[in-house]
């Protein structure tokens, strides 16, 4: 691997679009720089199931477009991973299932479809959780992915595939779905960024559904303006997703942009939950916040020391911007996983009823046998166990009999949670906690203990249940492991825009502290 | 299997009360699907010659990531129904996913309505063949999709099991359906099989002057579901049994069948009931060559298709003022429409009624529409055309069009024609042979209207029989027929009659 192509894939999208708009390279160079990234660490990172083989014909097209003259959109030219949950018309879409190993979709996700209007490269599809369904990335059927810190660790999930392509340098940006955090929680432990924008918000026409009332498609990046950047991309109404909000949106990356500026978290209230991280240290009347390094106790259960740590320093550094600290209780939220693991598994299987052999994906031949067998068969083969757990669950939770207990009451705890959520921002313009109650955690650790495992999407859940928009950025490395810790915030539904401003002033701040983004501190790999 | 002993059907009735109840299915001829653009195969214009799996997208299919849009236009095709029923409409509906496993659901879950249909709480009237008018309650109307076609390749049923493969054709996936669900419906007694029949005919006759549907029962437009049920008689002093187990006999696709089906239900669950034996709830097949239904798959209570609120779609919220406006666009009732053109045509109550139970009301209105006089109309319709239907086995509407009946009337008026040779001409016409004018040309069918050679006729038969002249100038006018009869016969029938006779009167006078 040559030098410069080596310092292209450390540059963020953003920079890579400003030196290919200036004409100091090439897509062709940007993207060959990240196929040899990924040639040389994938084997240890194991990020992409495919990858595009014509990659290098369309940054070449992308080139050619532009010496004609013509005028491309901001990203046009820089390379993308994309999920593997997300259909592309030319390259297999798994949905990291064997059931559907070898799909070739005839149609583009919208998002998938926009990204490419855009003059986006598609690098390949990445690694994920089976049907988006983990926290680890262990799911896959096609092997983890490992944790571009500690290939020891996973890298999140159920998209540690992209969050691992990103913090690996192996793309500058990638797509992400997030049904309870699985763009937030990799971001989170792999140190990028990822949001999850307001359900609505983006469209999810070609993404393969988990649970349709929960998932969104996001960006997951290295900074907060690229992420801006894509998400001005893929986002928008879209006639296909009736779920799809039609209102026009304000740029993300002007939104971004403004974080930069002197004084804009001044008068910021920061709504912090006690039920989240929040509480027991102080700093609800402002203050002190700041200064309470390893402020973990009380309700912050369940949460490591120094992921607390690192989330109540960056606090302090907003408050000494001027931002107001707000301490606001969201009771519900105790509910919110019960919820949650009610309300997926419900979703959850009857989307996946559809993966039957009848008419796309694996087929197992019962000689002799009647179709049903032929369907069971193709589902005994072709899901691994944690789709099974949650399809019986969610066949459970929707029985005659069962429906008023299960389904009926998670989705009254829903509606309680939105309205937790609408108490809050009565209080405050964002709600601030840690992005994953603990840094990556070892491979294998939690992989027999599924409610463990679950547990580790505490802090996501409630804006997948709301419908409110999330985003993760990096907020130092927990002193205990020197792992990456997250912060998230949340905003109210369609203030997509203020996420974006908010984590962009805090990441500039957090740049400044440590002299770099996060990383650049993370250990080589190649 | 033995064919099950029946009940003769006036004792079941002595012995239990039927209590009725139907699902109806409703195609909707919109241009698009519910859920995708693809296009409709019930619509109007369709290919209906399309290659298997030829009309779908990959929201037919179910394809991973796919999603279901609303044909904002079914919506309001299922509205007016609605309206047309009698129903409410709800200001705020809501889909549902219907989860079940079968190879022609692309998805292994139907797109329904579940607890908050689009309209609910109607009433219909309907007329039995003697005028009887009888108010079917209607509980709800809901939309949704259709399935594929499944094909049965080997074994000997038809049927899926035992076949030694099948093919799934998804073009009809995802055509837009409407069932209508009515209450149970009591009080039908001896005619609960004519009430099975007018009711869809009526279903029929709504959708169609609605033109929300081609309605052609044959084509699987409209689809049939009956309940029967049967309790015992109250004796005196006693309570009135609770409703007894249903049976629901599927697709049971034309007027009569359902006439037939209902019947025969009666008659089976009669006998099973006094010799002591139990219904078992379940659905049963139709079959239109025995005249009998064989079980289907039992169904019970504990089918649980497992309901939730479909995640992809969003509540349909239709504005009052769009409501208003379909409700002002609706066509006439089918009761006031009767009312309008039984007075306007000046016909009898059996007169009007035996159009409207030979199913030509439309036919004979349009016929009147083209000019043609109510009586003529009628007459054409019911007499030669339904004589020449009912010997093909055909529906007099497919055999002729109602402008090509009042070109006929025409000619006959205009005494081009007369009635035996305008029986010709409608022959003709059915056979392909043009139009009525063409068919009078082709087949040489003018009637002579040259007076020398009806004269010359007339001479001829008037020295056969010469007595004729005498006693029609003594007043026997009616002799005159034998002549009249004479002359036609020479003249192959192509005479008009009525000249015949004046001409023969002149020559007594003579």
């Amino acid at each position: 691997m040559s030098a410069a192509s080596s310092d292209l894939t450390r540059l963020a999208a953003h920079e890579l679009a400003e030196k290919l708009r200036a004409g100091e390279i090439s897509s062709v160079e940007a993207t060959r720089a990240h196929l040899d990234r990924i040639a040389a660490v994938d084997g240890d990172v194991h990020a992409f199931l495919h990858l595009n083989t014509s990659a290098l014909e369309t940054a070449a097209e992308i080139d050619a477009r532009r010496a004609a003259g013509e005028e491309l959109a901001p990203l046009a030219g820089v390379p993308v991973a994309i999920k593997d949950v997300l259909c592309t018309r030319d390259m297999p879409s798994t949905a990291g299932s064997r059931i559907l190993e070898g799909w070739i979709p005839p149609y583009d996700a919208t998002v998938v479809a926009r990204m490419r209007e855009a003059g986006l490269v598609p690098l390949g599809k990445t690694n994920m959780d089976e049907f988006a369904m983990g926290s680890s990335t262990e799911h896959s059927a096609f092997g983890p992915t490992r944790n571009p810190w500690d290939r020891e660790r996973i890298p999140g999930g159920s998209g540690g595939g992209s969050a691992a392509a990103v913090a690996a340098f192996e793309a500058p940006l990638a797509l992400g779905s997030d049904t309870g955090g699985s763009i937030r929680q990799p971001a989170a432990v792999t140190g990028s960024v990822g949001m999850k924008p307001t359900y609505g918000g983006v469209s999810r026409y070609g993404a393969i559904a988990l649970a349709s009332s929960l998932d969104q498609v996001g960006p997951v990046t290295r900074t907060v303006l690229d992420a801006a950047l894509l998400h001005d991309v893929i986002g928008g109404h879209d006639p296909r997703d009736s779920t799809s909000i039609p209102d026009a949106w304000p740029s993300f990356a002007d939104a971004a942009r403004t974080g930069l500026r002197e004084g804009v978290v001044k008068g910021l209230r920061i709504g912090v939950v006690s039920e989240l991280g929040g509480g027991t240290t102080g700093g609800t009347t402002g203050g002190t916040t700041g200064g309470t390094a390893g402020g973990a106790a009380g309700a912050s259960q369940g949460f490591q020391p120094g992921v607390l740590q690192r989330f109540h320093e960056a606090l302090g550094l907003l408050e000494k911007q001027g931002a107001e600290l707000v301490e606001v209780s969201a009771p519900s939220f105790e509910y919110a996983i019960s919820a949650y693991y009610l309300i997926l598994p419900a979703e959850a299987s009857s989307n996946l009823a559809k993966f039957d052999s009848v008419r796309f994906g694996l087929r197992t031949e019962v000689p002799g046998g009647t179709i049903e067998d032929v369907m069971a068969a193709t589902r005994e083969a072709g899901f691994g166990d944690e789709v099974k757990r949650r399809i019986i669950l969610g066949t459970y939770a929707l029985s005659a009999g069962y429906y008023d207990a299960y389904y009926g009451s998670a989705q009254k705890v829903r509606t309680l949670i939105q309205r937790d959520f609408d108490a809050a921002f009565g209080a405050c313009d964002v709600l601030a906690t840690p992005s994953a109650p603990t840094t990556a955690f070892k491979l294998g650790e939690k992989l027999d203990d599924p409610l463990a495992m679950y547990l580790n999407d505490l802090t996501t859940i409630p804006a997948n249940l709301a419908g409110v928009p999330g985003i993760a950025l990096p907020s130092g490395l927990a002193p205990e492991d020197g792992l990456p810790a997250g912060i998230q915030f949340m905003a109210p539904a369609r203030q997509d825009a203020r996420l974006y401003t908010v984590a962009a002033a805090l990441e500039a701040l957090f740049v400044d502290a440590w002299g770099g983004p996060l990383l650049a501190q993370a250990p080589a790999l190649a | 299997m033995a064919k099950p002993d029946l009940m003769d059907f006036d004792k079941a009735l002595e012995m239990y009360e039927p209590v009725l109840g139907f699902e109806v299915h409703v195609e909707l001829s919109t241009q698009t699907k519910m859920f995708s653009d693809a296009p409709n195969p019930a619509a109007p214009n369709a290919d209906r010659d399309a290659a298997p799996n030829t009309q779908i997208t990959p929201v037919d299919l179910g394809l991973p990531g796919s999603l279901p849009v609303v044909n904002e236009k079914a919506v309001e095709y299922a509205i007016s129904l609605g309206l047309a029923l009698g129903c409410e409409i709800a200001s705020r509906s809501t889909f549902s996913r219907k989860n079940y496993f079968y190879p022609d659901l692309a998805k292994n879950y139907q797109i329904s309505q579940y607890d908050e249909p689009i309209a609910f709480e109607g009433s219909l009237v309907i007329e039995l063949e003697d005028g009887t008018e009888v108010t079917v309650p209607i509980e709800r109307a809901h939309m949704e999709e259709d399935a594929g076609k499944l094909t049965h390749i080997g074994g000997a049923t038809g049927r899926i099991h035992g076949a030694e493969a099948s093919l799934v054709d998804y073009n009809r996936a995802g055509v837009p359906l409407v069932e209508i669900v009515t209450k149970p419906i009591f009080g039908a007694e001896g005619r609960a099989p004519e009430v099975g029949k007018a009711y869809v005919a009526t279903i029929r006759d709504i959708v169609r002057a609605l033109g929300i549907s081609e309605a052609r029962m044959e084509r699987g437009n409209l689809r049939c579901d009956a309940n029967v049920s049967l309790r015992p008689r109250a004796q005196a002093g006693q309570p009135v049994a609770p409703l007894g187990t249903r049976t629901e006999t599927k697709n049971v696709n034309s007027l009569r069948s359902v006439e037939r089906a209902v019947r025969y239900e009666i008659q089976r669950q009669a006998a099973i009931l006094s010799a002591g034996g139990t219904i078992t709830q379940e659905t049963r097949h139709w079959h239109e060559d025995k005249g009998t239904t064989s079980p289907g798959r039992p169904k019970s209570d504990a089918d649980d298709y497992r309901y939730f609120p479909e995640p992809d779609l969003l509540p349909i919220e239709p504005s009052a003022g769009l409501i208003e406006q379909l409700r002002a666009a609706l066509p006439e009732a089918p009761a006031v429409r009767r009312k309008r053109l039984r007075e306007a045509w000046g016909f009898t109550e059996a007169e009007f009624r035996d159009v409207q139970n030979s199913g030509l009301l439309a036919e004979v209105e349009e016929t009147v529409a083209a000019g043609a006089a109510p009586a003529q109309a009628r007459k054409w319709w019911t007499g030669e055309i339904a004589r020449i239907a009912n010997a093909r086995d055909a529906e007099p509407a497919e055999l002729i069009a109602p402008e090509q009946v009042a070109a006929v009337v025409e000619l006959v008026e205009s005494g081009v024609v007369n009635d035996k040779l305008a029986r010709q001409v409608i022959e003709g016409v059915i056979d392909g042979e043009g139009t009525p004018a063409e068919v009078v040309e082709r087949r040489g069918l003018k009637v002579v209207s040259d007076d020398g050679a009806l004269i010359a006729a007339i001479d001829a038969a008037l020295a056969e029989q010469p007595d004729v002249l005498e006693k029609i100038r003594e007043g026997k006018v009616q002799a005159a027929g034998a002549i009249i009869g004479a002359v036609m016969k020479a003249m192959g029938g192509q005479a008009d009659a009525a000249r015949v006779r004046e001409l023969i009167l002149e020559r007594a006078q003579a």
